[in-house]
């Protein structure tokens, strides 16, 4: 046990101790240590350097909100975690933590020449040094500055950790384990709610883990806790520990990180290392506690600096003595109880400075009592000390003669401020408590309510009595609340508590504060090196400046100078700042306003944001029933949305562009095998199918003969092309109908929303059957010799099944609807059959074809066949802006139709415009060149810029068919542009040379459909 | 000791999406051998069939494999008249079954519902998400669960649990 520990006492296990390093340096600390706690019970203070003048830094809280002491803890593999808050990091055996921003070592810091300079570095020094030139910005000042400043370095390597992610519901969710969390839980679980209760630290108790002499009902805190916690569980309440509450969402939705494995020394492997527990609590209780404030005085950053009730926390809680003479400095009560307990504990307290001019009240008279010297109407002028603090200058506020007191450790309280951060991210509105000189809950705007220490109340009793109010009220609107998503909106007050309207209640230990702050900077002149933000390097001058600058509001004034824009959000420095503008602005602090709290209230994880959404579950992967057969026969696949699709098929050798060429003439020569699985289905079914077709396509319906297919064109109501596909008539009253693959969800939605809000009257029925078939075409001059012999039960002859046809019977012994249908412009079958048989199916077709030479092909050798037959793909050759016209497809609409989705916008004046884009050909005048998708299409390529662009290629191949390459184009009143040569200008500044042709460049005729 | 969680693909089944009018919903669950539950995402099950409700003119209808046909024409005929759509979707999708004590956790992994047992108890179903999948969720048993996901998404599903089980195994 070093000598900074006392004898006994505390929570930490005295009969374990914990071997660690910090900055290689190896230490031991006990179990139930803090970094911080373990680092102070080894002597050391300096535990960082500051962000911007890299000055020495000590520890300055014991919580959450630490400033100062960000470390990295490296566990080696990738799990390297920057900006830890060494207050919050618990210590295990082999923890291995390196301090930050400093070069070459914490105690010898080239860096440290920015505090020499400092006067070179004002508040806006970005901003008015690095303006020009501009193109320095990126390359030079950007990259310098983020080497200089800053925080630790991100992580390089994968995480290998595992993230775990829940949902869950409650009553009431109880954020905050201190008196007034566990009070508030313990009543809302006796009055039967289900409750979550949950706690940033590691263990329960909040402020009783440092306050041992309290007492609640008669019994030690201690014994309180435990009991709470064990009829906690006897009613089912789940209990966080190690659990933030970082975020307070919409609908009462929050967001908790729970810590699980990193204060182990060895987690198990199938562990996860955080859980992101996502909350959906039909009432919250805020417990969340005060934060202390610092005072401003000048060079209140030395190590050996901090606040007056960490400085009782690690003493009470951790049994470390954090200095051996300490001077206080406070403008409240609070300091002296922490000051009795250090003298208590055998530190000598050199004086206690005060600010106010007549401190009152029994805390003060007890100081007196045990020999402290108190000093009113005192404050700090100036501190000694490189690595740790020698001295303090006290003199009067008022000014006056100075007196240099020696000293290891300076304690400062400049009161409390309520921890209104999830209060505020639920958009609750702040009010500002006058005597207490501190924002506080004022309305809600969620089903919420702050107990204790984060509305303002400090005393214990007080706080037990306001936890179980806001528990038991928590739970009888929980009671009342038949949905978990209603919010109390506009300006309905909270739900009230005893006591009615609450601010500070006479016998708080802040009674008597001073208007706050004030006291602390003396009133001639701005003090130097008297900081504010500790972690953003911003002090009063600082401040001071943007005022003079002609900054007024505390947004600009935040934005100008950093101030509360670090990693901690200003958690120890926002009010302090605010009163200083609001001061020096001779403003009311609620006209200067205060800033918005962000999520989340400490910083979170990547990780634990995106759990198991990584690798292969990152999202679904989707793949056919026949894509294992592709897999084994050496597909290349592309991704088609969710999709994997067989893009082609190479042979040992072959690229991209051999196996395209080879695979399109198997299939224009002989036959091809090609999985069109994931076009979509959609089952629609019911006496008025036939009208309600009617009313989604362009075309008309009434008239197809059950057995026979058509091709449908849907447009949206705006007259646009929405999808297409063809569509099979199985019987009156049934309709098998295909989607595009990406269009499958976006159509069966559009036909739902109509049939449920515009044409409830129709008797018809919607089913996806998507999954339910996998499809098999075959396609090619000897299609219909492959299948013959697998057909069952069906006649496929020329004339017994014709063109756009559809039967049901057995393919390969296999129930199926076979189509005969074509994307190719070749004789074409589509063989559905039931999604298990999916993958046999196609390997007997495969066999079945041997004798035809048929070749299995992708999507890539689709593209090119359908776009030497002109047809278009929805989504490539219209982009939401196209109408059938434009693509020459005006034969689509059905002309006799009383209506149809889109028909009334079709008849806008715009959409019969002759310059509309239409869909033509283009031909490039060198036929081994083939024009960019994408690219635009232009009349002269040699004028001014910005030129007319009369529209863009749409698809491009080289074609083996054609023997030269092809493509399709939207082009400015294009079908009047045929024979025409246009050009497509390139991103080199070449520019292609083409002819605009006919969009059908393959047996225009379409004989070779009926072969 | 007994498992924590325990996943499980379930044998290929028969199953039917009905819809329809009022007329034909009596006249479904009479030929089906289960009646339609008409109570908001209910299921009714007279073993080893079983009818879930998806919503207001929709069901999920279950059964062992391999009784598709007669299921389909017994409904069929008992159809006359009254305007319906019944649709085999057998193979569109399959199913999981997640059981134990830990099962309600692990599917909370990804579904955002309340699946306590009086916010979700045994006999509800529903048609939900599970991350970025959308499935039919049925609670079978005070610790056990049935999982209708579509064919394409089941890996993902499947994955997804197994990662969230992965800590209680």
């Amino acid at each position: 046990m070093t000598p900074f520990r006392t004898p006994a006492g505390g929570r930490i296990d005295r009969g374990k101790p914990i071997r660690f390093t910090f900055d290689g340096m190896a230490y031991t600390g006990q179990a139930g240590d803090t970094l911080a706690s373990a680092l102070l019970a080894n002597g050391v203070h300096l535990v960082g350097r500051s962000f911007k003048y890299h000055r020495p830094r000590g520890i300055v809280a014991a919580g959450a909100e630490e400033p100062n002491a960000l470390v990295t803890v490296d566990r080696g593999g990738g799990r390297e975690v920057p900006n830890l808050r060494a207050t919050q990091v618990e210590i295990y055996e082999g923890l291995t933590a390196i301090s930050q921003n400093r070069w070459p070592s914490l105690k010898r810091d080239l860096g440290a020449v920015n505090d020499l300079l400092s006067p070179l570095f004002p508040a806006g020094f970005y901003y008015k040094t690095f303006k020009w030139p501009r193109s320095f910005w990126a390359k030079v000042y950007e990259p310098a500055i983020r080497r200089s400043a800053g925080l630790g370095r991100a992580p390089k390597a994968p995480d290998p950790d595992r993230y775990a992610q829940l949902y869950a519901h409650c009553d009431v969710l109880v954020i905050g384990g201190g008196p007034t969390g566990i009070a508030a839980a313990l009543a809302a679980a006796e009055a039967g709610a289900r409750v979550i209760l949950c706690d940033e630290q590691p263990e329960f108790g909040g402020s009783l883990l440092h306050d041992p002499g309290a007492t609640i009902d008669g019994k030690a805190a201690t014994e309180w806790i435990a009991e709470s916690l064990a009829a906690l569980g006897r009613r089912d309440a789940v209990v966080l520990p190690r659990t933030t509450g970082f975020g307070y969402f919409a609908h009462n939705f929050v967001g908790l990180a729970e810590r699980i494995t990193d204060h182990l020394a060895a987690p198990g492997a199938r562990q996860p290392r955080e859980r992101l527990w996502q909350v959906r609590a039909k009432e919250v209780v805020l417990a969340a506690g005060a934060i202390e404030r610092p005072l401003a005085f000048p060079q209140n950053d030395r190590p050996g600096i901090m606040l007056a009730e960490a400085a009782r926390t690690y003493l009470n809680r951790y049994g470390v003595r954090p200095g051996t003479r300490a001077v206080v400095i406070t403008d409240g009560d609070s300091a002296y109880r922490a000051a009795l307990d250090l003298a208590a504990a055998g530190i000598a307290i050199a004086a206690i400075a005060d600010t106010r001019a007549a401190p009152p009240g029994p805390l003060v008279d007890a100081a007196r009592a045990a020999g402290i010297v108190v000093h009113p109407a005192t404050t700090i002028i100036g501190t000694e000390g490189r690595r740790r603090v020698h001295s303090a200058r006290l003199a009067p506020v008022g000014g006056g003669p100075e007196d240099h007191v020696s000293c290891d450790l300076i304690l400062m309280s400049g009161g409390w401020t309520p921890a209104v951060h999830l209060f505020s991210q639920s958009r609750g509105k702040l009010r500002y408590d006058e005597a207490l000189g501190a924002f506080v809950p004022g309305t809600s705007a969620q089903r919420e309510r702050s107990a204790g220490g984060c509305r303002g109340t400090y005393e214990l009793d007080a706080c037990i009595g306001e936890g179980h109010a806001a528990g038991r009220e928590a739970a009888a609107a929980a009671r009342r609340s038949p949905a978990v998503s209603a919010t109390v909106s506009g300006d309905a007050p909270a739900a009230p508590l005893p006591g009615g309207e609450r601010s500070s209640q006479p016998g708080d230990a802040e009674r008597g504060r001073d208007v706050a702050g004030e006291g602390a900077l003396p009133r001639r002149k701005i003090p130097k090196r008297a900081f504010v933000d500790f972690q953003n390097d911003v002090t009063v001058k600082d401040l001071a400046l943007a005022l003079r600058e002609g900054f007024r509001s505390i947004e600009h004034v935040k934005r100008y100078t950093t101030t509360g824009m670090a990693t901690d959000q200003g958690k120890t420095s926002n009010m302090t700042a605010l009163e200083f503008v609001a001061t020096s602005l001779g403003k009311a602090v609620p006209a200067v306003g205060t800033t918005t709290f962000r999520q989340p209230y400490t910083p979170v994880t990547f990780g634990v944001i995106a759990g198991a959404a990584r690798g292969d579950l990152f999202e679904p992967v989707r793949r056919t029933p026949i894509h294992s057969w592709a897999a084994e026969n050496g597909a290349v696949f592309e991704d088609v949305g969710l999709w994997k699709r067989a893009w082609y098929f190479p042979k040992a050798g072959e690229d991209m562009h051999e196996a395209v060429a080879r695979e399109c003439r198997a299939v224009r020569e002989g036959a091809g095998i090609f999985d069109a699985s994931t076009l979509g289905k959609i089952e629609v079914v019911g006496p008025d199918a036939a009208e309600f077709m009617n009313r989604l396509y362009t075309n008309a319906w009434t008239k197809l003969e059950p057995g026979r297919c058509r091709y449908g064109l849907m447009l949206t109501e705006a007259g646009f092309i929405m999808d297409d596909g063809v569509v099979g008539r199985l019987a009156p009253d049934r309709f098998h109908v295909t989607t595009t693959t990406g269009g499958a969800p976006r159509v069966l939605h559009h036909m739902e929303d109509y049939l449920q809000t515009e044409f409830p009257d129709l008797k018809v029925w919607l089913t996806s059957t998507t999954e339910q078939w996998a499809v098999i075409a075959v396609q090619g001059p000897k299609a219909r010799d492959v299948i013959v012999s697998l057909v069952d039960g069906i006649d496929i002859a020329r004339d017994a099944m014709p063109h756009m046809s559809v039967r049901l019977g057995k393919v390969a012994g296999v129930p199926a609807r076979l189509f005969r249908v074509s994307f190719t412009g070749e004789l074409g079958f589509e063989i559905n059959v039931p999604a298990r048989h999916g993958r046999a199916v196609w390997e007997a077709v495969h066999a079945a074809g041997q004798a035809h030479g048929i070749a299995p092909y992708g999507t890539e050798t689709m593209h090119v066949l359908r776009a030497e037959k002109g047809y278009i793909i929805v989504g490539q050759e219209s982009d939401g802006t196209v109408i059938p016209a434009d693509l020459g497809l005006d034969g689509m609409i059905g002309k006799t139709k009383p209506d149809f989705v889109g028909k009334r916008s079709l008849a806008r004046p715009d959409m019969q415009l002759a310059d509309r884009k239409q869909l033509v050909g283009l031909l490039a005048t060198d036929p081994k060149v083939t024009l960019e998708e994408g690219a635009q299409v232009v009349e002269d390529p040699n004028a001014p810029v910005p030129m007319r662009m009369l529209g863009h290629v749409t698809s491009s191949y080289a074609s083996a068919a054609l023997g030269r390459s092809i493509a399709l184009a939207l082009v400015s009143g294009g079908r009047a542009r045929k024979g025409m040569k246009l050009f497509v200008p390139a991103l080199d500044g070449t520019a292609q040379e083409a002819t605009v042709t006919d969009p059908v460049f393959y047996d225009p005729e379409g004989k070779r459909l009926d072969g | 000791m007994a498992e924590l969680v325990t996943i499980t693909t379930l044998p290929p089944a028969t199953r039917f999406v009905v819809r329809g009018g009022e007329a034909a919903i009596p006249l479904i669950g009479r030929a089906f051998g289960v009646a339609l539950p008409r109570d908001a995402c209910r299921a009714a099950s007279v073993p080893p069939r079983a009818a879930l409700w998806l919503g207001p003119d929709e069901w999920l209808l279950l059964a062992p494999d391999g009784d598709g046909e007669r299921i389909a024409s017994e409904i069929g005929a008992a159809l006359t008249g009254a305007p319906a759509s019944v649709v085999d979707i057998s193979d569109r999708q399959v199913a999981l079954s997640v059981g134990g004590p830990r099962a309600a956790t692990v599917v909370n992994a990804f579904n955002p519902l309340d699946l306590h047992p009086e916010a979700f108890p045994v006999g509800m179903c529903t048609r939900t998400v599970f991350a970025k999948a959308e499935i039919v969720l049925w609670r079978t048993a005070a610790d056990g669960f049935r999982i209708e996901v579509w064919r394409s998404f089941a890996p993902y599903v499947e994955g997804l649990l197994r990662e969230a089980a992965e800590e209680y195994a």
